[in-house]
């Protein structure tokens, strides 16, 4: 679906809705000298919530950024071992990374909507796949705004700045705007992080509703949060990942003792 | 198609880049062949070694000492001048002045380097040189020391500005841990911020040094147009520039050996303040370590 | 406490030494712009604009100087905007740390700090020379569209380095190639501070006398360039020959003529520092 030769079974054909399966593969990651994933395979099941967590520095984040190659960025980066999404192995040579993202949405820590207004926020991953049909804009603005439960609230200010927005507001603009290329899969890096209680809440029913259409991973610190709304979860400690399993049984029968001791708050 | 596009735009951007490259390289090419053609005419030890410069006339004699000590001697009255007061102000607005006041008072000082040099030149020549006659009578309509000062004018906004940024930078727990053991703002100043500062100032005085070397229009209008190996601020002299400037404004023919002088300043000109430059890159870079 | 005392007084005493320091320069400036509009103001009107120049100096006027100025920030506009913000763009957002970008680093650095006057030497070999411009409007202009090219670039990547690097996340995690980052976020977000450095560096162009007087632009013209193949002049250049003239008529002339371009000048970066105070509020 993503290699290039089979670009033709458009990325915006939403009847193609497959189940999206994430494997990683004996993955080590380094940068530089250091090394910040130790060797890590692990499968990632569709359209669930699947949370990361462990403490800061564990490389759950860099973890996460591998599905979607954010890492190819940061210059000292190096990786070994294979990250497939359905049966490709992404970090293929004959990948095409912007294909890849389209599939594989991203929502960050902090809401960073471009410096634009929200209607070209929302319209900006079609406009650069070259789709120029006004009215068909329009409709995808509306519908991923609506389903973001963003409409009411903006529905008259669309040409507004989306910076203008409050930060609850800013992040599920990002979200719509993930959501309007229709990917299969979204990744979110500790998504409420940065917001106030009430905006978390709205968030997080969002997150719910939307495991229905989309295969999520969500990493956060909070594990309140991971056992709110995942399905699985994993707990990634210095590189490694320590234990993976059901979120409630991770949570309330944890196999191992790190884990344990994380949960209940005695480290990290 | 797509990746050939963006293949064909990286090229395209990486080549705009590379033509900073081909500037620099024209640069040392154009200057060092006219140069090796007028050493082929010259000695190149009279070149360093005779003191008197007057291609122009029939006893011709190539001696950019009598040049050099020109645009020495009007940098050092400009550097002399602005210096002082260049680190003053920095000193002041960093440590001194409440913020709202330095908002203000820096695009104001910017706007100094901004007037165009021949207006500075005719402000040297209408107003300064006047000024220093009615005071020192035997000064001639001509000399290096109005020139000297108003190009101190000039370049305080590099001196200030820079300094000033580097002080700036010097983090705010130095400040308080001076403040804590009871100095004054002065004692502060000088004993914590300025050594703290040190390598930031000394990047603003050498980029100062090396725009007054290579500054022309100043000098060409208010120095004079007479070459001389002398320190005595008070007569006439000529710069490398300003013989650049002499030279191109007359009618002289490519290929002659006139033609070639002006390569042959040019090139003891770009190679002072190249190595000035290179210097102040250097002394930079490091500084920046220091802090990252 | 006696010391104590001292040094409080050796503290105020340097806060009044700064403070006359810092408004030494400006005093200077206001006296001397004074000064001018003393000589020159009277001498300003429809006609030293319209006028061609003459050897009479109350007939004199500055036409074909201010056209040849105009243009000539006009093509070294053309020149210098597009090669340096696309070499600016090379060096932020494609560049890798290697060895090339350490030598493109420096080398520009070292371009700001050459004197103009050796950009003058370079023009009159290679434009008017090897390529046979002649001393003309084009290449007055490649001159000066090197000579601001440094300055056109540092202050590019400044912009674009204010540009959070949330944003260029964003717009990868979308899906959009580097190019498309650059084209669509980037530069509209860099707008301002980009055109900040722009008009700062033509406002510098705007003054520039010696490597045009090196490259041939002449004192007097008869008639305003009507191509990029005419022989020119600049306002600059203008003021210097009337400042080298020794008659009184002259004098006044230079005197207005540089009334008309310091106006110019701190028009130019009285737009600079608007734009800036404007773009620089966008991402606080």
């Amino acid at each position: 679906m993503i290699k290039k030769k089979k670009k033709q079974d458009s990325i915006i054909d939403s009847s193609l809705k497959r189940k999206y399966k994430l494997q990683a593969k004996n993955v080590k990651v380094w940068y530089g000298d250091f090394l910040a994933i130790k060797g890590v395979s692990m499968d990632i099941k569709p359209n669930k919530i699947t949370a990361f967590i462990g403490p800061s520095g564990c490389g759950k984040s860099t973890f996460l950024r591998l599905f979607n190659r954010m890492n190819d960025y940061v210059d000292s980066f190096r990786m070994e071992g294979e990250i497939n999404i359905d049966g490709d192995n992404i970090y293929d040579k004959d990948i095409n990374v912007e294909l890849l993202r389209k599939q594989v949405g991203m929502v960050f820590q902090k809401p960073n909507p471009f410096p634009k207004s929200i209607y070209e926020n929302v319209a900006y991953g079609l406009k650069i796949q070259g789709i120029k049909d006004k009215k068909f804009l329009q409709e995808r603005v509306e519908e991923s705004l609506k389903q973001v439960g963003l409409w009411n609230e903006v529905e008259d200010d669309l040409n507004k700045s989306a910076l203008a927005l409050s930060g609850g507001q800013q992040q599920r603009l990002c979200i719509a705007r993930t959501l309007a290329v229709e990917p299969s899969i979204i990744l979110m890096d500790e998504p409420t992080s940065a917001l106030d209680p009430i905006s978390t809440a709205k968030i997080e029913d969002l997150i719910y509703q939307l495991k229905e259409k989309y295969t999520i991973v969500i990493v956060t610190h909070n594990m309140q949060q991971a056992s709110r709304i995942s399905d699985s979860t994993a707990f990634f400690y210095m590189g490694d990942l320590i234990e993976y399993d059901k979120t409630n049984k991770l949570f309330t029968n944890p196999e191992k003792e790190q884990t344990e001791n994380y949960i209940t708050g005695r480290f990290g | 198609m797509r990746k050939l596009k963006e293949l064909v735009i990286e090229r395209a951007l990486l080549i705009s880049s590379l033509i900073t490259i081909a500037v620099t390289i024209g640069i040392i090419l154009v200057l060092s062949i006219e140069a090796i053609n007028f050493f082929s005419e010259v000695s190149i030890i009279d070149f360093f070694t005779d003191t008197e410069w007057t291609p122009l006339f029939t006893d011709k004699h190539f001696g950019i000492l009598a040049l050099l000590s020109g645009t020495l001697l009007t940098s050092f009255i400009a550097i002399a001048f602005a210096v002082p007061v260049g680190l003053s102000i920095s000193i002041y607005l960093s440590e001194y002045a409440p913020k709202s006041f330095r908002r203000t008072i820096k695009p104001l000082l910017e706007l100094l380097a901004a007037v165009p040099t021949v207006v500075y030149g005719f402000f040297a020549l209408m107003v300064v040189t006047p000024f220093l006659q009615s005071i020192f009578p035997e000064i001639s309509s001509f000399n290096s020391l109005s020139a000297g000062i108003v190009m101190g004018i000039m370049i305080i906004p590099y001196i200030s500005s820079l300094s000033e940024d580097a002080l700036h930078a010097v983090p705010d727990s130095l400040r308080e841990a001076a403040y804590g053991m009871g100095s004054t703002k002065l004692q502060n100043a000088f004993k914590v911020m300025v050594p703290a500062a040190s390598s930031g100032i000394v990047v603003s005085i050498i980029l100062a040094i090396s725009r007054a070397i290579g500054e022309t229009m100043i000098v060409a209008i208010a120095a004079g147009q007479q070459p001389r190996f002398t320190f005595d601020p008070t007569v006439p002299v000529e710069t490398i520039t300003a013989y650049i400037v002499q030279v191109s404004l007359g009618d002289v023919q490519h290929g002659s050996l006139e033609y070639k002088t002006i390569f042959a300043a040019g090139i003891t000109l770009f190679i002072f303040t190249f190595l000035l430059n290179t210097l102040s890159y250097r002394i930079r870079k490091k500084f920046q370590e220091k802090y990252e | 406490m006696n010391n104590i005392r001292k040094n409080r007084i050796k503290d105020q005493a340097f806060k009044y030494w700064g403070i006359a320091c810092t408004l030494l320069g400006l005093v200077l400036l206001a006296i001397f712009i004074g000064n001018i509009l003393i000589d020159g103001i009277m001498r300003i009107d429809w006609d030293f604009i319209v006028n061609l120049p003459s050897r009479k100096a109350e007939r004199s006027g500055i036409y074909t100087a201010l056209m040849g100025s105009i243009w000539v920030l006009l093509l070294t506009t053309l020149i210098a905007l597009p090669v340096g913000i696309a070499a600016a763009i090379y060096l932020e957002e494609y560049n890798k740390k290697n060895k090339l970008s350490t030598i493109l680093e420096v080398n520009i650095s070292n371009l700001a700090g050459v004197p103009s006057v050796i950009y003058g030497l370079l023009g009159l070999e290679v434009f008017v020379r090897i390529m046979e411009m002649g001393s003309s409007v084009l290449a007055g202009s490649f001159t000066l569209a090197l000579l601001i090219l440094p300055i056109v670039i540092v202050s590019t990547r400044e912009a674009l380095k204010a540009v959070p690097k949330s944003v260029r996340d964003a717009s990868f995690a979308m899906g959009a190639s580097k190019w498309q980052t650059v084209y669509h976020q980037l530069l509209p977000a860099s707008f301002g501070g980009i055109l900040t450095g722009v008009i700062l560096a033509l406002s510098r162009a705007v003054g520039e006398t010696a490597p045009l007087i090196v490259i041939g632009a002449l004192a007097y013209v008869p008639f305003a360039p009507s191509s990029a193949m005419d022989e020119f002049s600049v306002l600059p250049i203008q003021i210097f020959n009337w400042i080298t003239r020794p008659q009184h008529g002259f004098v006044e002339n230079a005197a207005a003529a540089i009334i008309i371009l310091l106006l110019i000048t701190f028009v130019m970066n009285g737009i600079a520092v608007y734009f800036r105070n404007k773009w620089q509020k966008k991402f606080k």
